[in-house]
């Protein structure tokens, strides 16, 4: 592991002053599941890692008026015990839950599960995030994963990459319309859509996500809209698993949102699924925004059935939201 | 004079009954110290290199950055210029430092180029078999299928999977005073040293062996193997102990799997049910290594009329080795699928089926029809098949079906050559000695339940010493020998060491040594309570010195105390969820034979670990190659799944324990339970959604495909 510099600073601006905006010169650390592990594996190696620890301000959730104010160094055991995310936010919870590991719960931020790094197992065995990287040199740069074993990877949006967003909580609270309370240097604060946190990398220049690297997400906020909701996921093992497709489902007097997990590089929002199930929610609406939300597609050799997973979860997570409160 | 005869039924104090593992608490709190926990003075870290392609040739190879390196003590290339590698993960290069993170960072330190080669991955189609094809015909296969009414024809997979032991595979070591000394991971701690007297230049009198406790070998870890010489050349070399365990990734992809095993298979039935004919073509891959020898058709290897084949593919992926019943779950998953598959076409209940073709087995189990039905019918009962038996495909509306599956195997199980002694003391504590190692058997808790039961004492008198090779020898954990060996060695010995003492303390009863009996903590005059003393005032007799018994297996006076030959059936209930495809075991069902139980807690806490292993196996754990690189993808414990808590359902354990299967001798039991869930999971599964899953692991992609 290449030798780095540590700082654990109490303050979130000198925190982000400590960063640099170069891409992979410095990284954030908040629980470390997913750094530590790239370092040693070498898939990163900053010159510098900021730790998130010490930052109180950035912990714990909060009422804000009829909203409620996320810490992203909030740990995911945490928002699991919170009881009116409990009442409020089922598509939330369910999410945590599926993580299946008290470990990652006890250390896992919700900051670091919305930007961590996506699981291709392409990328997590050294050979890059996209065909253009340089461990896919020796073999003709052909998509390792388009080439390859794709069973897990993207059925959405998969002409430049292959690999699937990770992030468990990003489709639940893209559904209930959450927002991101983005810190860069000089105090400057801007607050973005969760959904505008992700982006499809066009080069291996680019993370999966927008942020610089001296900007960290300091709060999440979910603004009261009263929409019920629900978050169903496919997965192999019941305990400790990625799920290979998420539904979320979020049904507001104004209308619902579906967004899909695990199908794109990018949390999925299907706008034609959320237009199927309108405001009422049945078995058959909840049906059609399954077909609706799968239409579109375009699997790669060996991840069609992910497709079908896709009408299912987002049926399930339709009729779970429609079951809430 | 006491006998090594193992006692009445019912004439058991301790042997038989429930005993917790001695070594249980210091296993679940960390105390114990397992060759990974190994941290000596001076101790540098050994690493590999390991090939990133799954063939090729070195064109060159460049140390002198990583031997520059201040604190690299050692660097030792493996492969050289023009050595040919045939899978990913094999050994480019090894190194020892001073710190693992140094290790780490001398290894991306050396610069290697390479040639990379044509490899071959994909097992799954017959078209890749080369070499010889083994075949062999009984009967006339012709008639027997024109004697059918129904032909049923089938496709059944196993995927290959790894032995992914908790605890990796390697050692640390320490030349001291001419002398090794290793602390292996190993099944084998009476053989271990005989692997190291190359590397290390010392016989094996000079090679010190310690294993107390080990984590997972499951036929994996027989011998020193390469890194284990590796690390003792290194330590050699920079004359400091090394440490040397195998990365997770390496452990995966060379540290030993399970050859993959596929069949086409054709069976005749006639309309009853009655089997007349069975073909297959099997062919599988080991890897580097060969695809080991299927049996089938499984237990009904008298069926009639049948034709048999098996090829194998070579692929560029570490070798196989011996995995927990080598080659019977494969066998037994072909096997139990086709017959079932076939017994459903025909309509009939499988139960019925498999009970009606008994006539057909092909076991060494003496009076195994009787034997199969009886346990099909005690699974059957604590399954609820009754309530819960439905023809194929579960009509009930919803997309979770629920279905029953049933499979039956067999294992051989005899005892190991094996030695022990027992030492009894003046003061009365007692130890025995053997140097075998606890592979999961309860080794240590075994030998002291022996011991104990022999002298009469509590378990808490007898110091049981395994795990080192200055002890009597005691043959590899491999096969289920370990229990039928040690409990015939150690009976031995304390009957030995008994008797040492009766003609000690005979003349202070009054009677002649050979009408004495231990029992209760008192040695007495034989059916006399009365005329007797406690063991500790009989101990006291013996003088200044301990009196030592020795044993063996086979036994001093001749007497046979293991035996071998088990059957096995195993059911399970599985829910499937029809529209992801994702199954959920509700229950696993286990009825096994086992012979003469020396402790029934660790003997149905076997069966446990191996329904968790069969679940896992069924529906989760595969390795995945991938086409391009030829790399595994999932050498880690993300992808590379494993079942969890959440995930095995309600395990139900039956062992058979009346007098009959008492009196046959103690049989290991190890193998039979991992053979069936396989085959009774996949079962159950084309039961519940109507159609055959083909290949395992039954996982999600696989069941919607199967359904499409």
């Amino acid at each position: 592991m290449k030798a780095f510099e540590y700082a654990a600073p109490g303050d979130l601006d000198d925190a982000i002053a400590m960063l640099s905006d170069a891409p992979g010169d410095s990284a954030v650390m908040a629980g470390g599941t997913d750094l530590v592990t790239s370092m040693k594996q070498g898939l990163v190696s900053p010159n510098r890692v900021v730790s998130l620890r010490n930052v109180k301000a950035i912990n714990g959730i909060q009422e804000a008026g009829p909203d409620l104010r996320i810490g992203a160094a909030t740990t995911l055991g945490e928002l699991l015990g919170h009881s009116l995310v409990a009442d409020l936010y089922p598509s939330i919870t369910t999410a945590v839950k599926g993580i299946g590991s008290p470990q990652l719960m006890s250390v896992g931020t919700v900051g670091g599960d919305l930007l961590q790094a996506p699981r291709c197992w392409y990328y997590r065995n050294g050979m890059g995030l996209l065909a253009d990287d340089a461990g896919a040199a020796n073999f003709d740069g052909d998509s390792m994963a388009v080439e390859g074993d794709n069973r897990y990877h993207a059925i959405f949006d998969n002409k430049t990459a292959q690999f699937v967003s990770a992030s468990s909580l990003a489709p639940a609270l893209i559904a209930l319309g959450a927002n991101a309370v983005v810190r860069g240097p000089k105090k400057a604060e801007r607050e973005i859509a969760v959904a505008d946190l992700f982006r499809t990398p066009s080069s291996s220049d680019e993370r999966e996500h927008v942020l610089k690297g001296n900007e960290v997400i300091s709060h999440i906020n979910i603004p009261a809209s009263g929409a019920k909701n629900g978050t169903y996921e496919v997965r192999t093992r019941q305990g400790l698993d990625w799920p290979i497709v998420t539904a979320s489902v979020a049904i507001a007097s104004s209308g619902a949102k579906v967004v899909l997990g695990h199908v794109a590089p990018t949390p999925w929002v299907s706008d034609a699924a959320g237009k199927a199930l309108g405001g009422k929610v049945d078995e058959t609406s909840a049906a059609k925004a399954g077909e609706e939300a799968a239409n579109g597609a375009t699997p790669l050799s060996h991840n069609e059935y992910k497709v079908t997973l896709v009408k299912v979860a987002v049926k399930r997570a339709a009729m779970a939201a429609a079951a809430h409160g | 004079m006491a006998k090594s005869a193992w006692p009445a039924m019912g004439d058991r104090t301790v042997l038989g009954s429930r005993v917790s593992r001695l070594d249980g608490p210091i296993k679940t709190t960390g105390a114990a110290k397992y060759a990974y926990d190994q941290k000596l003075d001076g101790m540098l870290y050994g690493r590999f290199l390991i090939a990133p392609y799954a063939h090729g040739k070195i064109k060159s190879i460049d140390v002198s950055a990583a031997e520059a390196m201040k604190g690299v003590e050692v660097v030792q290339i493996i492969r050289n210029v023009g050595d040919e590698f045939l899978y990913a993960g094999d050994a480019i290069a090894a190194l020892a430092a001073t710190s693992e993170e140094l290790a780490v960072d001398a290894l991306d330190a050396i610069k290697v180029e390479y040639e990379i080669l044509e490899h071959q991955m994909d097992d799954t189609t017959v078209d890749n078999v080369s070499g010889r094809v083994r075949t062999s015909e009984d009967g006339d296969v012709a008639a027997g299928f024109a004697e059918a009414d129904i032909v049923h024809e089938g496709h059944y997979g196993v995927s290959p999977i790894t032995h992914c032991c908790l605890e990796s595979h390697g050692q640390v070591c320490e030349f001291k005073d001419g002398e090794l000394w290793v602390w292996p991971s190993t099944q084998n701690v009476s053989g271990y040293a005989d692997g190291l007297t190359k590397s290390s230049g010392l016989e094996a009198s000079k090679i010190h062996v310690d294993c107390q406790v080990m984590g997972g070998g499951f036929g994996s870890k027989f011998g020193a193997d390469q890194w284990g010489n590796v690390c003792t050349e290194l330590a050699k070399a920079a004359g400091k102990p090394v440490k040397l365990m195998l990365e997770r990734d390496q452990e995966l992809m060379t540290a030993g799997a399970r050859p993959s095993a596929h069949a086409d298979v054709k069976v005749g039935l006639k309309k009853d049910g009655t089997i007349t004919a069975w073909e297959s073509n099997a062919w599988g891959s080991g890897g580097t290594g060969g695809a080991g020898r299927l049996q089938l058709p499984y237990v009904f290897g008298a069926i009639p009329n049948s034709k048999v084949g098996q090829g194998t593919i070579r692929t560029n992926r570490g070798s196989q080795r011996a995995w927990r019943a080598p080659g019977h779950p494969q066998s037994c998953l072909i096997t139990m699928s086709a017959l079932e598959d076939a017994a459903a076409e025909a309509g009939i209940d499988p139960l019925e089926f498999f009970k009606k073709n008994l006539d057909k087995l092909d076991v060494r189990l003496p009076n195994a029809e009787n034997v199969y039905i009886e346990e099909l019918d005690i699974a059957a009962d604590l399954i609820g098949y009754k309530d819960k038996a439905h023809p194929r495909g579960d009509k009930t509306s919803g997309p979770i079906k629920r279905g029953l599956g049933m499979s039956m195997h067999t294992w051989g199980g005899a005892g190991h050559p094996s030695n022990a002694d027992v030492v009894i003391n003046p003061d009365g504590s007692v130890a025995v000695n053997c140097a075998t190692q606890d592979l999961g058997t309860g080794a240590r808790t075994a030998l002291s339940i022996v011991v104990a039961e022999t002298l009469g004492i509590p378990m808490d008198s007898v110091q049981a010493n395994i795990g080192n090779n200055t002890l009597p020898p005691d043959n590899p954990s491999g096969g289920s020998t370990t229990i039928g060996g040690i409990s015939s060695s150690s009976r031995d010995a304390a009957t030995n060491a008994l008797n040492a003492m009766f003609a000690k303390v005979a003349s202070g009863l009054g009677v002649a040594a050979d009408q004495l009996e231990a029992r209760g903590g008192n040695v007495q005059e034989i059916g006399k309570p009365d005329n007797s003393m406690t063991w500790k005032k009989a101990c006291a007799l013996l003088g200044s010195n301990p009196i030592k018994g020795t044993g063996a297996k086979p036994t001093s006076d001749g007497t046979k105390l293991d035996n071998s030959q088990v059957g096995g059936c195993q059911m399970a209930d599985v829910s499937v969820d029809i529209e992801t495809g994702v199954v959920t075991i509700n229950e696993m069902v286990a009825v096994q034979d086992i012979g003469t139980i020396i402790n029934l807690k660790c003997a149905e806490s076997q069966v446990h670990g191996a329904l968790i292993m069969g679940v896992t196996y069924a529906l989760y754990e595969e390795a995945i190659y991938d086409p391009i690189t030829g790399k595994m993808l999932n050498a880690d414990m993300e992808f590379y799944r494993l079942a969890g808590h959440a995930d095995v359902g309600k395990l139900t354990v039956h062992m058979m324990q009346t007098e009959e299967h008492y009196s046959r001798g103690v049989i290991g039991l190890g193998e039979p339970p991992v053979i069936s869930p396989g085959a009774a999971i996949s079962n159950a599964v084309a039961n519940a959604i109507g159609v055959r899953v083909p290949t395992l692991p039954l996982t999600p992609d696989r069941v919607l495909a199967a359904l499409a």
